[in-house]
């Protein structure tokens, strides 16, 4: 026994026999989140069909609870880990209800009749997620973070020491992807149960997850906490990023800037400059941002979007230097927006640039 | 809600039993020589009743009437197998070809033997009629491999069915015996001319093979939300397929064995019977199925038998005209839900 409860050893997954993914290492303890990331077909699924044994493994071993799973019975598997699939499913006149009970498959009889106790974890499993009300509804006729829902009570009320779902917040809109993990989170601070899963949102990834895998190419490229793997470089590598840019720090994805020599210039910080920014880059005009504390929120944002940036040290009063660097760059501009309404000391240069610009009549306040 | 649904349940249950002795007994009553239902009883038991009219009863009309309820059941629940299995709400043996390569082959042993003037046994048609279509299913099954589009599988299937049916034809027309006729009828379907000794057998392997699938109701429920999630609550998949498919071709067998491949039963029925319980839940669709397939066949050999008198229709007519609009029906509905 080792203190994982999940692990697999050098498990090679695949279709028909033919190797995709080699050698993948998953630890996996209870009362932790294990969130596989990449690009779109890079196998995620299949990692997560083959550790469910909807797939035959390639090559190599998974363990559960310490036992090799290829040796348990369904029905032990059953017990012990339930899933929440990208599949659509279509079941013909069935409530939502009737959906959930039959996550009580493997605790039932040979006819699957429910008892008293199994429709009390039914619908104790429907409460968690907030499926009470439309519990006899038709599950045709109810929305997709409604289904998800019920798909996710459906594996709670499994009882499962495990939870693997494939790419569970697609579909959803941002209210239901958060209720959902946060429902997940929930159980797995509440019940201990282990989660893995695949998820498309790296935002959300990044908040969620304790480990992560990253799924690219013929391997797992890299393992570890989100920290780690949630680097602008790492990222915009993983998925080939070559238009815009992944934001780390926000965990937000921006567009390309405009290209070009900078037509305005913008007198930024605090966090006033970015809608500023925004707006340029929309319009396309190729503008420069000054002069910015790199600890300011702007700095974030201008760093990928303006053509060039004008940076200041933290914390320190801005220097001669970078003012004269502004002011040159301003003259070049034939427009200048000032955002800052607040002036302190750290940013006492800003309003001199300000009061220059007005002064050239190329002021616009924002 | 669960109370009112129970009660829908015992209702719709209530219902078909009422219907069945209901369509049995107006069975024994209608035909050439109408029989009063105070002489059904008094024959059925009390022994009693005038000779013809016992004669009449029990070596013509009931072994049909018995035949009518168990191949009608078995068709049905053997049609809510193969819908189950291919997730496709108008699979049945006919469509699928299933019965037509049944058709075949149980006419190549039956020509067979009757050129060596010899008469097939139940048991031999039954083994014939299930090579058949087993071999049918082979066939539907490779293509279902090679295609996932629902369409495809149906008109592979209906095409398989035109093949099978068009050498059947072929083959019954140039095989030389007065024999043929009957052979003929039965390539029709038709439920006459049943004995008693096919029914004991039908009513054998029916209702044995129908017993499997009611205790089976656990797993067919979990493969209703998909493969991967039957898979995830513990059903081992291989053995539920391979136990499905012997478990729809046995029971589809032997319908064709005896009556011929009778169409739209196997659609029509499962259909008619999930939209009266209102729930798609095997443990309670398998039982209806089989008391509806054998209330709706009762009523189509009824109607086969006595509409045109003393002309008798193909069963498969008779069906046909009743269950033909329940497809059509499916299909613009899941049209409509679809969008």
């Amino acid at each position: 026994m080792n203190e994982f409860y999940v692990h697999t050893e050098q498990m090679t997954v695949g279709y028909d026999g033919k190797p995709l993914i080699r050698n993948i290492e998953i630890r996996l303890k209870r009362g932790e989140i294990l969130t596989l990331i990449g690009p779109n077909g890079a196998g995620k699924s299949t990692i997560l069909k083959s550790m469910t044994r909807q797939l035959k493994l390639v090559g190599g071993t998974v363990y559960l609870g310490g036992e090799q799973m290829s040796r348990m019975s369904g029905k032990e598997v059953a017990k012990k880990l339930a899933v929440v699939m990208t599949e659509r499913i279509r079941p013909e006149l069935m409530t939502c209800e009737e959906i959930v009970a039959t996550g009580r498959y493997p605790y039932t009889g040979t006819l699957g009749i429910l008892g008293e106790k199994d429709w009390e974890k039914v619908h104790e499993a429907m409460e968690l997620v907030h499926a009470l009300d439309f519990k006899d509804r038709d599950f045709t006729a109810i929305s997709d973070g409604q289904r998800q829902r019920i798909l996710l009570a459906r594996a709670i009320c499994q009882e499962p020491e495990i939870i693997v779902l494939d790419e569970p917040t697609s579909f959803l809109d941002i209210r239901h992807k958060l209720e959902l993990l946060a429902i997940l989170k929930n159980m797995v601070v509440r019940k201990k149960t282990a989660v893995l899963m695949s998820l498309h949102e790296l935002d959300l990834a990044q908040k969620i997850s304790d480990h992560v895998i990253c799924v690219h190419g013929d391997q797992i490229e890299k393992y570890g906490s989100p920290e780690e793997i949630f680097t602008s470089e790492y990222v915009h590598h993983l998925y080939g990023i070559t238009t815009g840019s992944y934001n780390a720090a926000f965990g937000c994805l921006e567009m390309d800037p405009p290209k070009g020599k900078p037509e305005v210039f913008v007198i930024g910080g605090n966090g006033t400059g970015i809608p500023v920014y925004r707006k340029l880059q929309r319009a396309g005009i190729p503008f420069a941002a000054g002069i910015l504390h790199k600890n300011d929120m702007d700095h974030e944002v201008a760093k990928v979007l303006a053509a060039e940036v004008i940076e200041e040290e933290p914390f320190s009063l801005i220097s001669e230097e970078n003012f004269q660097k502004a002011k040159k760059r301003m003259e070049t501009c034939s427009r200048v927006i000032c955002c800052v309404d607040v002036f302190g000391p750290a940013n006492e240069k800003n309003r001199q640039l300000m009061k220059l610009a007005e002064a050239s009549g190329k002021l616009e306040i924002r | 809600m669960h109370k009112k649904l129970h009660i829908r349940y015992w209702a719709s249950f209530g219902l078909l039993v009422l219907m069945l002795i209901l369509f049995i007994i107006w069975n024994i009553n209608s035909g050439s020589i109408p029989i009063s239902v105070r002489e059904i009883l008094e024959i059925l038991f009390l022994g009693g009743g005038e000779e013809t009219a016992r004669n009449i009863v029990w070596e013509i009309r009931l072994p049909r009437i018995l035949s009518a309820v168990i191949l009608g059941g078995a068709l049905s629940v053997s049609g809510f197998l193969l819908q189950t299995f291919f997730g496709n709400p108008i699979a049945s043996p006919f469509v699928l070809g299933i019965s037509s390569g049944a058709k075949l082959v149980v006419s190549l042993v039956m020509i067979f033997l009757l050129g060596r003037s010899m008469m097939a046994s139940s048991a031999v048609l039954i083994l014939a009629a299930f090579a058949g279509s087993m071999i049918s299913m082979g066939l539907v099954l490779l293509v279902a491999k090679k295609v996932k589009q629902m369409s495809a599988l149906i008109i592979s299937g209906i095409m398989i069915g035109y093949i099978c049916s068009a050498i059947t034809d072929f083959v019954i027309t140039f095989a030389d015996d007065s024999n043929i006729v009957n052979l003929h009828n039965w390539s029709m379907g038709s439920f006459s001319g049943m004995s008693w000794e096919n029914v004991r057998v039908m009513a054998v392997v029916v209702l044995l093979s129908s017993l499997i699938v009611f205790l089976m109701s656990k797993p067919i429920g979990a493969y209703q939300l998909g493969e991967g999630y039957a898979q995830n609550m513990g059903v081992n998949i291989k053995v539920f397929r391979v136990a499905l498919i012997l478990l729809s071709s046995i029971l589809s067998a032997c319908v064709t064995a005896f009556a011929g491949p009778i169409s739209f039963v196997g659609i029509a029925v499962p259909h008619l019977v999930k939209s009266l319980l209102k729930t798609a839940k095997p443990l309670l669709v398998i039982p209806a199925c089989f008391l509806g397939g054998a209330v709706f066949c009762l009523f189509c050999d009824l109607i086969a038998r006595t509409a045109f008198a003393p002309t008798e229709l193909s069963i498969s007519s008779v069906t046909a005209v009743f269950g033909a609009p329940v497809v059509i029906y499916i299909m613009i509905r899941r049209k409509r839900s679809a969008q």
